[in-house]
């Protein structure tokens, strides 16, 4: 027996990578699948992990070392497989040479994502199969069986999990890692060079490895029948098999590890030892109307929701009718994400605010700009789009219609996707203001580098991307550098490139606030210099509150130090106290 | 032993993950079974944030449903109110008496509720303290959650020993001393 230690799903996955002898991990962050990579940085010494500027990208890499013979993987959000939808397509015709896994995170709940997309359905899509833990242990335990299916039936496979399992903590067994010796490489153009002729009879040939896996996914060990009571029974997979366990303890359970193909004899066997079938997935009803279509009697959608995260009590309600007797939650109000004390991006939504602005928005921190107080974004949809979103407006209505708008997109998010849109707008002679919020790091998923960071996830110096050189090369000509806190020239600068007929690029350049750990400076206010006007409260920094008699006060556990109420305060009543390390 | 059911909520940035780090590593020096949920991503930064322990000789779900919590640990008072209807019947809520405005109260589009300590006692069994002016006492504000886990420890099933144990191995090192105090301060709270 291996020691036993507590692990986040996420570093289960991790440590399933180490054991399993997986080489290459590549990965664009995306929460909640972006401690996976951060934790596989302690196996340095045997896997090469790396961030990728994107997904695609991550997945191509991830495909090359399989084609090279060693067993590789990547890692994003359910978004990201998207931005990666491109090669998984084409790779699924391919097939692997060395084990190929794509880690897939999705997000029942929208915990941190834009959307509620069912990972399954894009795979199937695909067809790629796809196996699901549905705890720590099988996270690590399953992620090497997908690697020996993965080889086995020469298919890429998807590893889904979701927010509860990678955020979730538990008991896993340390086992050894077993290194397979690299497969040969042998040139076979007929089965990787994807050009009509060939993937004409990959396709053939695919469909049936398929058939193969299907079949032998009735026997597969990770497909599981618990029989128990056989009035009710359920299929289930991933975490609502834990809530399946607490709300049925009862009720026979076919639990399925693969959920891409589907195992159907197994299936059909279950289902004729059962009085009453019920079929428990969050999410899109990916397994239920495959079951459905094989004429099986089922219950799923017609009581379960598509949205949200399921739970034991909601299964109890809707299988059991149980009448639960719970207290009314007490009336409290909301508490919605925001900008933290001393955000760099407060000072430039506060300064867009004032200038009335709209912004076409992106993915990051600086989303929460859309947020009241600040309310300067207006759109944010995926990323990158914030470029090419202000470019459409600006083809539909002409280039006076974006006088008043600018895009603002992250330094991560500008190299994931941006740079695209911002040449797509030089190329076609657009004009408009590009603010890029340099914050020297990719801030929403926790501080991860980034090709213009200078650091590589395992912690080596590297060039860092000089984002200015960059657009200049690109053919901006109108290129600015502002620290963020510098509200009048970022103010002037605003201004001056709205108003211009070029593209303008301002590069607001101020690290993330939670990146430096030395002491800050502390402000206070005073109240007796206070007028009460109001205008420090303009930003909406939560470590400023108002008194009951309109005077304001800094929480000094929260004060960051950055000096924006200071600079806002006409009356010279927020005084510097304490100054930084 | 029946699974216990402990929460812990807070305002996104309080320490809700170091806490969860103590706690996880708590149940496996116990030899208990045990599964941990917590909130990563854009609630961290300012938001209303849940971390679920479960721990027992067998868990199964990795989060605590209403009406099943033994202990919530509040590192703020509103967020005590959002989520004590969590509590079973006999629970008990420990709650740092402090205040952060949620950005509705900020811009005056909601009122941060009055008494609520004095609500939450009339139905639940409550235990208050200002661990945040506690900890500003020790010299270190960050540390006020380590006073409130003291007197949590009061209604789990860990020694002192234990506790101690966790934290030399959890916090970083240039904090263990300052991090014990904390948590002492707390344990010797006696109400």
């Amino acid at each position: 027996m291996g020691e036993k230690v507590i692990m986040l799903g996420n570093e289960a996955i991790a440590r399933g990578a180490y054991e399993a002898g997986v080489k290459v991990s590549s990965a664009y962050p995306g929460t909640p699948s972006t401690e996976i990579s951060e934790y596989l940085v302690q196996y340095k010494d045997d896997v090469y992990e790396e961030w990728a500027p994107n997904e695609k990208v991550a997945t191509e890499v991830a495909v090359g070392a399989s084609l090279a013979g060693t067993r590789a993987m990547a890692c994003m959000k359910h978004v990201g497989l998207n931005v990666a939808a491109d090669p998984l397509y084409s790779v699924s015709y391919m097939g692997v040479n060395g084990g190929l896994v794509i880690v897939v995170a999705d997000d029942p709940g929208l915990y941190s994502s834009q959307n509620e997309q069912d990972t399954r359905m894009v795979a199937r899509a695909a067809q790629i199969p796809v196996i699901e833990p549905s705890d720590s242990a099988e996270a690590k335990e399953f992620f090497k069986t997908a690697f020996e299916l993965s080889e086995q039936f020469d298919r890429p496979f998807i590893f889904r999990t979701t927010t509860r399992l990678a955020h979730s903590q538990g008991l896993v067994e340390l086992m050894d890692r077993v290194e397979p010796e690299d497969k040969p490489y042998e040139k076979n153009i007929p089965k990787n060079v994807m050009m009509p002729g060939n993937a004409k009879l990959r396709h053939i040939e695919i469909e049936k490895r398929n058939l193969e896996l299907a079949e032998a996914a009735n026997t597969l060990p990770i497909n599981v029948v618990e029989m128990n009571d056989t009035k009710i029974g359920v299929i289930t997979s991933g975490i609502p098999y834990q809530y399946v366990k607490e709300a049925l303890p009862e009720a026979s359970v076919l639990k399925l590890g693969m959920v891409n193909p589907l195992p159907r004899k197994l299936i059909e066997e279950f289902a004729s030892k059962v009085d009453a079938l019920y079929i428990v997935e969050e999410l899109d009803p990916v397994i239920e109307e495959q079951v459905k279509s094989w004429g099986i009697k089922a219950v799923g959608k017609e009581i379960f929701t598509v949205q949200g995260e399921y739970s034991a009590n909601m299964l109890r309600k809707a299988i059991l009718k149980q009448e639960i007797d719970l207290k009314e939650p007490m009336k409290a109000p909301g508490r919605p994400p925001i900008l933290c004390p001393g955000c760099p991006h407060r000072s430039v939504f506060h300064v867009l605010n004032k200038l009335k602005m709209h912004a076409a928005g992106d993915i990051g921190c600086y989303t929460l700009g859309a947020v009241a107080p600040l309310s300067v974004i207006d759109t944010t949809m995926c990323m990158g789009s914030s470029i090419s979103t202000l470019h459409g407006m600006e083809k539909a209505k002409g280039k006076d219609y974006i006088k008043n708008w600018v895009a603002v997109i992250g330094d991560s998010t500008f190299m994931h996707t941006g740079i695209n849109s911002l040449m797509n707008r030089v190329y076609n002679n657009a004009t408009g203001t590009v603010i890029i919020m340099d914050n020297s790091t990719t801030g929403m998923t926790g501080h991860q580098d980034h090709v213009a960071t200078g650091k590589t996830l395992q912690g080596d110096p590297a060039y860092a991307i000089n984002i200015q050189a960059l657009c200049r090369a690109i053919g901006v000509k109108n290129v600015y550098e502002i620290n963020a806190f510098d509200l009048s020239l970022l103010e002037k600068t605003i201004r001056e490139e709205t108003a211009r007929d070029e593209v303008s690029v301002i590069i607001t350049k101020t690290p993330c606030v939670l990146l430096d750990k030395r002491k800050k400076p502390l402000y206070v206010a005073h109240e007796d210099k206070c007028k009460k006007c109001g205008m420090c409260m303009k930003p909406g920094c939560p470590a400023m509150t108002k008194n009951p008699d309109g005077t304001i006060h800094i929480d000094d556990t929260m004060c960051t130090g950055c000096g924006l109420c200071k600079d806002l305060c006409k009356f010279d009543a927020i005084e510097l106290v304490r100054e930084g390390e | 032993m029946a699974v216990k059911n402990i929460m812990i909520v807070g305002v996104g940035g309080q320490g809700t993950l170091l806490t969860s780090r103590i706690l996880g590593g708590l149940t496996i020096l116990g030899g208990y079974d045990v599964k941990l949920s917590e909130v990563h991503g854009m609630a961290q930064r300012g938001g209303s944030v849940v971390t679920f322990v479960r721990y027992g000789d067998k868990v199964a779900e990795p989060i605590v449903e209403e009406g099943q919590a033994d202990v919530i640990i509040a590192f703020e008072r509103l967020e005590a109110l959002r989520y004590a209807h969590f509590l079973k019947k006999d629970g008990v809520l420990i709650v740092n008496d402090w205040r952060i405005d949620p950005m509705p109260v900020v811009i005056g589009a909601a009122q941060y509720p009055d008494h609520i300590l004095e609500d939450l006692e009339k139905e639940y069994k409550v235990y208050r303290v200002n661990a945040t002016e506690e900890a500003k006492k020790l010299r270190n504000s960050r540390v006020f959650n380590l006073i409130v886990l003291g007197i949590a420890a009061q209604h789990m099933d860990f020694t002192k020993e234990q506790w101690y144990e966790v934290i030399e191995k959890t916090v970083p090192s240039k904090t263990i001393e300052i991090n014990k105090k904390a948590f002492d301060v707390g344990y010797s709270i006696v109400q």
